[in-house]
Order: C-alpha cells, then structure tokens, then sequence
C-alpha cells in the first residue's frame, strides 16, 4: 500500500501504539483516583503536556479533547461566551476546517458577524486579516496550514499585528495540519487547537493550547477534570500515545521539499496538470488533472493500491468552496488531487503516484 | 391474566376458497420474523391470528414493532384474554387498562359481540363498559367524537379480548403470495420505495444492482447493501445480485453516440436483469421510475426501455412526486442511506444533452454499433450473489 493521504490521517507509529498498549495493560488507573495507580495515570498527562508544549515552543496550559472538532468548538463557542462584553465580530477565513466555519455560522446565528478572508484576493494575507480587525472583533481564527492546499499563514505576523491593533481580540490558529510540519516561528495564538491523529498518534485525541490568563466555557460539565474545563475522565492511553507521536515526529523539512520537487517535475512531464498549491508546507501537493474527474482518478489509483485525497474537492459534485478561495477554477477544482506525506513517504512512492496518474490519464482523458 | 397480540387481516379476509393459502403464508412470514422475540403460539380464527406469548421472557413489544412491518396486517391489538364472565372482564380488564388510561383525559368505548350467545347486547355492554371505567379511572371524560383512546371490548368465541391502542398495520398482501419480482436497485430514493410498494402487494422482491468501478466507488456498494438491510424488515429475505458494468459502460462510451448513453445503458441493464429473470425464474423487474423525473424517464424513453424487457416492468412509483416517494423513504428509513453522495453507475458518462424524446429505431441502430451480447454474457457470469436476511 502507498498511502499518500496523510493530511486525511496517519498510521499510528509504533512508539505510539506501544505506549498506548502499555499504559492500557499496566497503567490504567483514573487520573482523580486518589491512591497510587491514580498517581501513576496522572503522571503520564503531565508529561505529555510538558512535551507537547515544549514542541509547541510557547508557554500556557494543554487541555486534552477528544480531537480538534473538538477543540475548534471550545475555543469558538467558549470564548464567545466568557468574553461576551469584547465584542460580536469574528475575522476568520474563508478556507477553514468545517470544525471552525460551523460553530462560527452557529454564532452568526446568534447576532455574531463574520468576516471571511480567501487568501485569493491579497498578496500579503496576513496584513489583511490584521486590517479586517476593529474595535467590536472579539475572535481571530485562522488556520495555520491549510488541509488542501498546504498554504501557510504566518499566525505569528498576525497575532503580533492584532493584539497591537485590539489587545483584547483573541486570536485562535487551528494548527492540526501544521504542527510538527510547519515552521515553528510562524505560530503564535492565544489559543491553538491539535491533533493527534495527524500526527501518527491515534485517532480520538485531541489538544487545546491556552496561552496565559486566557478563559474560555467549557463545553461540557460533569466531574470537573481538568481544572473544570474539560470534564470527563482523561483518556490516559491515548495521550501516552500522542505523547510518543510529538516525540516521534522527525524533521522533514529537507526530505518533504525534495519529494514535492520530484513529484512536481513528473508531473510536469505530463500534460494538462495545473498545481494548485502555493506558499504551502511541502507535505501536501493539491493539483489538478485536466479532463479526468478526482473522484474517478481516486478510485483508479485505489486499484494499485495507491491512496490519495480528492481533496475535500466535490463532495456531493459540488466544487470546493476552498479551492476557489485559493484560485482554483471550478473546473480545476472539480479534477483536484491532493497527495500528502509522512515521514516514511518514499521516492518511490512518489514516483508510483505519478506513474498512476500518466495511466489514468491515458485510461480516462477524452 | 394472559396477554395476546391479535393481528387482524386487510384484504386476506375477503379471499375466497383459497383465503387459507394467503393466511398460511401471512403466518409463516409472522413466525420467521418474530423467531428472535421468544417462543409464541399462533393459533387463527375469525380472520384473526393470536400470538400468545408462552414464557415470561418473550419479548411482546419487539414483536409487535416486527408485527407493524409486515404486509398483510391491518391492524395489531395488544389485549387481554378474559373469561366471558362479565363481572371477570371488569375486574381483571379495568387494571389491565391502566397504564393507558392513566396518562389520557378522554376515552370511548367500542364493543363487539361476535358470540351471540353472550348474555349482554352491545349497546348495554357499551354502557356499562364505560360506567365501570369512569368509576375505575375517575379523572376520565367520555368524548365519543375525538376521543384520547379508544377501548374496544371484543366478546369472541372462546374469551373475550380488551385493549385500548389499535395499532395499524402495513395492510396489503403477504410478501410471497404474488411470485417472485428482481428489483432494479440504484441507491438512490426511488428504488428502495418501489421494492417496498411491490412487497406491499405480495411479491417476492430480490434486487440487482450495477456497479462501475473505479467510476463508483466501494462506498456506493456498501450504501446499496445498506438499502438492500433496511429493506429486509418489509420485504423479507433480499438475495442481492451485484453486477459489474464498467466494461459495458466503456464500450457503450466509445461506439454509441453520446445523446444515447443512458437510454442504451437503461435497455442494457434490463437484458441483463432479463437474463437473471429466466434464469432464477422472476416474473416481473421492478424500478423505481417515475415520469418526466429526469431524461430516461420520458414517457418515449420508458417505451424504448420497455422494449428491452420480455418480462412485464414494475413502476409502482411512476406517477408520484419526488416530495411523496421521499415521504415513504422517510418513513421505511431508506431515505437518509439514499441520499449519501456516491456516485452510482447511472451518473457515470452522464450525457451533455441526452434524447428526451428517442425513437426506437434510432435507438437501436445507435446501439447496433456494437456488439454488446458476450460483454453482456460476461457480466451476467461474474455476478455477485449475496443473501440479506430478515
């Protein structure tokens, strides 16, 4: 199997699924319980947040979630309501996870107004979500990487330009396809929300980081875990097992601009084919096939056991709003291909992927 | 006090001499499904079935939810089996009723004598049914209009029976008392309706479904099969026949003329299904097409369709409105499964501009282009044969 649709999911590495069995088989206590194995179980957490957060590079408190829906949710509909006298706009972008635009529609529903930037329309994208902040903006949320494209927003530039502008605007980066992939100087947020699942840890596990003095609502109430943020017993295996991921994770800068560049320039050797990515984390390629339906490309490369996203693209036929935020045209959008890479992604991976796409081509263009 | 479930006859009750085939088979249906509720005794008479419950733990509730699915019912009463003692009715039937009439503030009642041996006339039975409610239940109103409940009092041959909650059934004819009919499944909203409605009227309902791949994908078979699993409840067991079509979908696109994909892909798959209709002895296909819908489903379009067909074509759905057949998906559960967005063959080479109004003999010109008949025999051998149970 050449699995190339790491931005969708990861296979949990070893490290991982390892610390997880082991907690599960020998440290399974509550982390409230007072006796010992409640201890042990809540040492685990403390650890995993000291990693987490030393990988994040910024100082604040972890809350573990059950994934970044999750997170994005608290973040959004928390802060709406703990800091509800600072204002009733939010400046976020058009190119957002569903987990973001959702709970910011429910909030529109409820007197809030959004503004929505695509990246499309500017050169310098972040001054623009700064110049879009007033006086009545409570929230900024941006993604830091986006899961199509791999476009990277500097959430740094912003949080520096808006907490000039209005200190009391905060600022939230959803950076679940960023993180250990992006550079770490270009994060920046009072809040940040994280996955494991992207990162091969396991699915089910989630973060939110909150910068200090920060408050939000909790989302859910019951035993008070979590400072009485985040109620609900820890999942304490799974966040051994994100613990082992952040640590797992190597530096693949290097290695991920090389297999874009091999796999741009096959590509390129074929014709028809658009690239859709700019300024984007070398891990993800989106790119379009000219004539050949992404839903058809997908399926046909499925047979040789090659995985790869439509990216998001047309769900339902319908084109993704996404795309077009970044430029693609409806009809390159509606033949986009999204490959992305894990630290185990090979040249020959890569390679296989372009040979797939040449035969897919000669099977279905007319 | 013994409970039974009485399951009363639609249209089976007005059969002649070989009314007791239908309610052999109504019978047989029953106990199959209700086989994972516990053990019961089915006995009939007066166009009734009774399902007494013979332990403790058989499951009265599950069964008449399974009773409310299956065709050939009109109505299901939970009640009381009583001696035909009047002061016994009252004394063991006015505490059987309380769980109902607690929770209502208006009632009325209905008697039925069929033993006309039985001391009382209706009307006094009427009336001292609903003094001895009111006096039981005194927060209770009569209201003969629009009453909360109704509470029936059936004097029969052997007990007497009291329930207060009618509920309706499916109606129609049991599935198998009409011979067998092969479905032309898609997964879209239409389909599963239309197996439904021939189930209804007694036939035997099997499926057979197209698949494309790569041009469909894994997911649109598991939602058919999903379909195929929300059907079982009315139509009983489903065998499922799987076809692959992507080599006849690619020749079709490569040798006819493009305005003619769908309609020669609708006269394909009906030889196919013809095919499978001789060999496993079906009488009818069944579809769920409705006029004017889309292009293939013209009134000149369905005429060239026809023609592909020896066996008659089932359109119970052919003259509804959208808004009616989702309002039976709704209501038989298919719709949410329908409406998952996977591509099925039918959209696969969707012409620009296809023929709204195809004359037959363009079209089967347009299709003599090439030779179809071994693709067609392929398929047919490599079909997959999968069983769904109810």
């Amino acid at each position: 199997m050449i699995y190339l649709d790491n931005s969708a999911t990861t296979r949990p590495c070893d490290e991982a699924v390892k610390a997880a069995c082991e907690n599960m088989k020998n440290n399974f206590g509550n982390p409230s319980s007072l006796h010992k194995a409640g201890i042990e179980a809540e040492k685990v957490i403390k650890s995993a947040k000291k990693t987490i957060l030393a990988k994040l590079g910024l100082e604040g408190e972890i809350y573990f979630t059950s994934g970044a829906t999750e997170s994005n949710n608290t973040v959004i509909l928390g802060t709406a309501k703990a800091y509800k006298h600072n204002g009733k706009k939010i400046v976020t972008t058009s190119t957002e996870h569903p987990s973001v635009s959702a709970p910011i529609d429910k909030l529109c529903e409820q007197g809030y107004t959004a503004v929505r930037l695509s990246p499309k329309d500017y050169d310098d994208f972040e001054k623009a979500v700064i110049d879009a902040v007033d006086s009545d903006t409570f929230l900024v949320s941006v993604m830091w990487v986006n899961n199509e494209t791999g476009f990277i927003t500097d959430t740094a530039k912003i949080y520096n330009g808006v907490k000039r502008k209005n200190p009391k605007t905060i600022v939230h980066v959803d950076a679940v396809q960023g993180f250990c992939k992006a550079p770490p100087k270009t994060l920046k947020a009072d809040f940040i929300s994280l996955s494991a699942h992207k990162i091969h840890g396991i699915k089910g596990i989630g973060g939110l980081f909150v910068a200090k003095n920060m408050r939000f609502e909790p989302l859910l109430y019951g035993g008070g875990q979590q400072k009485n943020l985040r109620s609900g017993t820890e999942a304490v295996d799974l966040i051994a097992g994100f613990e082992a991921a952040v640590k797992y994770y190597p530096d693949c800068t290097e290695k991920y601009a090389r297999l874009n560049e091999i796999l741009q320039e096959r590509l390129s050797a074929l014709e028809g084919i658009t690239i859709n990515s700019y300024n984007n984390t070398k891990n993800i390629l989106n790119f379009s096939v000219k004539g050949v339906r992404s839903e058809i490309m997908l399926h046909f490369l499925e047979e040789s056991e090659i995985y790869v996203s439509s990216g998001s693209a047309c769900s339902k036929g319908k084109t993704s709003g996404v795309l077009s935020a970044f430029g693609v045209t409806d009809e390159n959008a509606d033949s986009a291909i999204r490959a992305s890479f894990c630290p185990e992604t090979t040249e020959e991976d890569i390679i296989a992927l372009a040979d797939g796409i040449k035969k897919g081509i000669e099977r279905f263009r007319r | 006090m013994q409970e039974v479930i009485m399951v009363k006859y639609g249209e089976i009750a007005l059969k002649g001499l070989n009314k007791h085939t239908f309610e052999d088979m109504l019978i047989r249906n029953i106990k199959r499904r209700l086989k994972s509720c516990g053990e019961f005794e089915y006995s009939r008479r007066q166009s009734t079935v009774y399902i007494k419950p013979l332990s403790e733990d058989a499951d009265i509730d599950g069964a008449i939810e399974r009773l409310k699915c299956i065709f050939g019912i009109a109505a299901i009463q939970r009640s009381a089996q009583l001696p035909k003692n009047w002061d016994e009715i009252v004394k063991l039937g006015m505490p059987y009723l309380e769980d109902v009439l607690s929770c209502v503030k208006t009632f009325k009642v209905d008697a039925k004598r069929s033993d006309k041996a039985f001391p009382m006339k209706t009307p006094d039975i009427q009336r001292e049914l609903g003094g001895a409610i009111l006096s039981a239940y005194p927060h209770l109103k009569v209201d003969v209009h629009n009453p909360d409940v109704t509470v029936i009092l059936e004097i029969r041959d052997t007990h007497a029976f009291i329930n207060a909650e009618k509920l309706p059934g499916q109606g129609g004819m049991p599935v198998g008392s009409s011979g067998n009919a092969l479905l032309l499944l898609s997964g879209g909203i239409d389909s599963p309706v239309a197996a439904y409605m021939m189930a209804k009227r007694g036939l035997n309902v099997d499926a057979i479904h197209f698949q494309s791949p790569p041009y469909t994908s894994e997911r649109a078979l598991m939602k058919v099969e999903e379909l195929c699993e929300k059907l079982t409840p009315y139509c009983g067991d489903i065998r499922f026949y799987c076809v692959p079509f992507t080599e006849i979908q690619e020749a079709l696109r490569d040798n006819c003329p493009e305005e003619y994909f769908t309609i020669i892909m609708r006269r394909l798959m009906m030889k196919i299904a013809n095919k499978i209709c001789e060999e496993k002895d079906y009488k009818a296909l069944i579809t769920g097409e409705s006029v004017g819908q889309v292009a293939s489903q013209t009134l000149m379009a369905l005429a060239c369709t026809d023609k592909a067909s020896d066996v008659p074509v089932f359109r119970p759905v052919i003259g509804m409105d959208k808004k009616e057949i989702v309002e039976i998906a709704r209501r038989i559960d298919t719709f949410e499964t329908s409406i998952l967005p996977y591509e099925d063959c039918c959209t696969v080479f969707t012409p620009k501009h296809p023929k709204t109004k195809p004359v037959i003999s363009e079209v089967e010109e347009a299709e003599a282009g090439f030779d179809f008949a071994p693709l067609l025999e392929k398929a047919v051998k490599e079909i997959v044969i999968k069983d769904f149970k109810a």
